[in-house]
């Protein structure tokens, strides 16, 4: 994004940011926009998180060869590792492919179309009323689906460890329990926030924004889940940067 | 009435608009006409706000929209209902809710009260019953007429039409073209349609304003528009063989 897009981002932002014309209206789009972003993605959520704990599990106990080290290690690795980066991490690049390019599709065929300039011309914020709802639930639904990725992606580690008797479910359980620093729930949450206004407004801008027809309209989605793909890994070194 | 004052707008260094003006009565259907490229639709977008004019003035019965913040405007905006060339009806809402979505956006009324009007918008269309109906279950000449519809849907005072006919076979057109001038006279809009079907320019246009290379060249009713001596728009207007040999015969 060189100068002049991130100064329209930013204008674009404040009118995303205006008045609502009637909040009624805007509480039945959040709601909605919520069910997609939310409830949507679960499913996807649920197991990308849940093989990538029981991944780790294998993958952690694969690595510690010395007798010296205890298997407890194995569950608190998998812990950490999966509050602080995997679970907002990568629950956010999937999420970034998967509702980033409805957004941007959905907004630049309202562009190419004309349906956003019909909304203007009533007198209706567009900015408003199609970004804000998807931005509001963003960043409400995301830190909600990384909450339940960390779970299930402990579980995962606790599955796969048993399965594949890597790590005994007692040592698991012990491993998990041992030394918790509740702030690493913190530092999730903040990325998680971060990354769902960033999943919501990127690819709403190059929606917004789009000129031409079908294949504009496709690229603008490509861009979108690209460079929103890198804004999740920059900020995300920052946010770790910054918190820990 | 719609008044509009040496209007400029350039992109990227061409020179679109080169200081047009006009005024637009109300109760009569406008029509702003020209080829391809010679800026009707720039200047439409000007008036309605989607541009900003790099300099002139667009007057709504006298108020000074172009200077206006974006909350004045907004007072404006309410008074105006537009048919965009595409229709730009909203795909995944219903008919009704296409009608209803202004209403909804800006009134308090009942949801009764509502679905009354939008009834009556879809009659006075001649659209009645069609209200569960997508966009994408109806004809190009449909998709038009619910568009005029939500244009309607809140009483608007000036009328905007962006080449109203595009894509219509010329019976629909023509359809089209009627309920725009019956629409006119009975709710007393200021309309202004953008236009290169000359049907419609011989049909409904009591006043035309006929732009060239981003000027204007020429200003008049239908009835005078077949007897000028300016070639740049006798080429326009006879350009077609229909249009050509009726010129003759006459």
């Amino acid at each position: 994004m060189n100068f002049t897009n991130f100064g329209r981002y930013i204008l674009l932002l404040k009118s995303v940011f205006r008045r609502p014309e009637k909040l009624k209206i805007y509480l039945k789009e959040i709601a909605k926009q919520m069910d997609y972003i939310g409830v949507g993605s679960l499913g996807l959520i649920a197991i990308i998180s849940t093989f990538i704990g029981a991944v780790m599990t294998l993958q952690i106990a694969f690595q510690l060869v010395s007798d010296f080290i205890p298997k407890t290690i194995i569950g608190s690795v998998n812990r950490d590792s999966s509050i602080l980066e995997l679970s907002p991490t990568i629950s956010a690049i999937v999420l970034a492919g998967k509702i980033g390019s409805a957004i941007s599709s959905e907004i630049g065929s309202m562009r190419v179309t004309e349906q956003i300039d019909a909304l203007e011309i009533m007198g209706i914020n567009a900015p408003g009323y199609l970004i804000l709802p998807k931005v509001l639930a963003g960043i409400t639904m995301v830190p909600m689906l990384v909450i339940i990725s960390m779970f299930l992606s402990i579980s995962g580690g606790y599955i796969g460890g048993s399965i594949s008797g890597a790590v005994t479910p007692a040592e698991y359980i012990q491993g998990i329990t041992t030394d918790f620093n509740p702030y690493t729930i913190v530092v999730a949450l903040v990325k998680a926030f971060v990354f769902g206004f960033i999943i919501t407004t990127v690819p709403a801008y190059e929606g917004f924004y789009v000129r031409g027809g079908a294949l504009e309209v496709s690229q603008a989605s490509t861009r979108a889940v690209v460079i929103s793909c890198i804004s999740i890994l920059v900020c995300d070194y920052l946010v770790t940067q910054l918190l820990l | 009435m719609i008044e509009i004052k040496d209007i400029y707008k350039s992109f990227s260094g061409n020179e679109v608009l080169k200081g047009i003006s006009g005024k637009f009565e109300e109760g009569v259907t406008n029509l702003i006409i020209g080829g391809s490229g010679s800026g009707k639709t720039t200047l439409l977008k000007c008036m309605v706000g989607l541009h900003q004019p790099d300099s002139g003035s667009v007057l709504y019965d006298g108020r000074d929209f172009t200077p206006m913040t974006y909350e004045e405007r907004i007072e404006v905006r309410k008074e105006i209902g537009m048919l965009f060339q595409g229709s730009a009806l909203f795909d995944s809402m219903t008919v009704e809710d296409n009608i209803m979505f202004p209403l909804n956006m800006f009134t308090d009324q009942s949801r009764k009260e509502k679905i009354e009007r939008v009834n009556f918008c879809l009659e006075r269309v001649n659209l009645a019953g069609k209200n569960k109906l997508f966009p994408a279950e109806l004809s190009g000449g449909m998709k038009k007429r619910v568009g005029i519809a939500r244009a309607i849907s809140m009483n608007p005072k000036y009328l905007f039409c962006d080449e109203p006919n595009s894509g219509l076979d010329p019976k629909t057109s023509i359809v089209i073209d009627e309920l725009i001038q019956e629409l006119t006279e009975e709710f007393k809009t200021t309309t202004i349609v953008v236009t290169h079907d000359m049907n419609s320019v011989m049909g409904i246009g009591d006043y035309i304003l006929f732009l060239h290379e981003g000027k204007k060249f020429w200003e008049g009713s239908n009835k005078e528009i077949a007897h000028t001596d300016i070639q740049e728009l006798n080429d326009f207007v006879f350009a077609s063989r229909f249009m050509k040999a009726a010129k003759d015969k006459f």
